[in-house]
């Protein structure tokens, strides 16, 4: 089970992050979006070779009004 | 350190950015976009701080992708922070994140070590701090209103150093500026007065204390004007840095005359009293 922001998913293993980005509705050129894959973060050049793995935990991210 | 200096060499540099503005703004708590950025004009400010959030969480898509395109519009230098990450190894992801989110290597490092008063953790802090700058970060730490801690920071090569002058969005004003002083001169790096701002007063005291800038979110986002608090806050750390540089006059218990004595008329015992 590959969890998505800390929530179940139907992600599969071997899904690209660009993959997954377009799921959530995003652009795969998105700016202002990170993702962080197993706490490791996956460079944006990375995006569409970089696939996920079994039990995953991907972490997808952006800019929120703060500090 | 604070000489007098006339408006266009007047600046406040950090980590060889130069900026005009002395008010650090943070864009947290605004009622909308539109007063964001209208607040952001207003205040002069040309450093906002921004957090990473969860997609999906805290409004739709479309709204906070529009927060990176107003921050654009307004030209202003993003300054991710590590808001709410409470170990080191959770602030260092999410400043190696907000690197990648923003294309910026800056980052305003927070650990929080509790809860209710959101007060700095310093060991985590510290670990953090070594951790980013071995990795090429600027590192700019909310710590706490310790001379210690920040020359640490300090020397540890952060390129500032943010003491909080009460705890973040209490509006508690500086609590201690007798330690805001001991930091202004226990380190060689920009002090920025970050957390407690409550009112213009306050950013002004932190300015006259000697501090280089000051960091506002809730003050200005929270007030009942955001835009027009942003234009006093502006105008109150433009008055204390001024104020600074002039050299206030010392602390006297007893009175000290602004008019002299000499000259003072003797109208004699004869003269007509008070009816």
């Amino acid at each position: 089970m590959i969890l998505l922001n800390g929530e179940r998913s139907d992600v599969r293993a071997g899904e690209s992050v660009a993959a997954v980005l377009v799921r959530l509705g995003l652009a795969v050129d998105a700016r202002g979006v990170a993702v962080a894959v197993d706490g490791e973060v996956v460079p944006r050049a990375s995006w569409e070779s970089f696939t996920v793995g079994e039990d995953a935990r991907v972490e997808v991210l952006t800019a929120m009004q703060g500090g | 350190m604070h000489d007098t200096v006339s408006a266009a060499e007047d600046v406040l540099t950090i980590a060889g950015r130069s900026m005009r503005s002395r008010l650090l703004l943070g864009t947290g708590g605004f009622p909308s976009l539109e007063v964001m950025a209208e607040a952001i004009a207003a205040s002069g400010s040309e450093l906002v701080t921004v957090a990473l959030r969860r997609v999906g969480v805290g409004g739709d898509l479309k709204h906070r992708g529009s927060l990176v395109d107003v921050l654009a519009d307004a030209g202003v230098q993003l300054l991710p922070n590590t808001a709410g990450c409470h170990t080191a190894r959770d602030a260092v992801i999410t400043a190696r994140l907000a690197r990648e989110a923003f294309a910026t290597d800056w980052v305003k490092l927070e650990v929080i070590g509790d809860e209710d008063t959101l007060l700095p953790d310093a060991p985590e802090l510290l670990r953090a701090a070594e951790e980013l700058l071995d990795d090429g970060f600027v590192v700019l730490p909310y710590t706490t209103d310790d001379p210690v801690l920040a020359r640490r920071l300090a020397d540890l090569g952060c390129a500032a150093v943010m003491p909080l002058g009460s705890p973040i969005g209490s509006g508690m004003g500086i609590r201690n500026p007798y330690n805001i002083a001991l930091i202004r001169e226990a380190v060689d790096v920009p002090v920025v007065l970050d957390a407690g701002i409550g009112t213009a007063s306050d950013a002004a005291l932190a300015m006259e204390l000697g501090c280089d800038a000051v960091m506002a979110a809730s003050a200005i986002s929270r007030a009942q004007d955001p835009v027009a608090m942003a234009r006093a806050m502006r105008a109150a750390v433009h008055a204390g840095h001024l104020a600074r540089g002039a050299g206030r006059i010392p602390r006297r218990l007893y009175a000290t005359a602004s008019t002299p004595d000499e000259g003072l008329a003797d109208f004699g015992d004869g003269a007509p009293g008070l009816s």
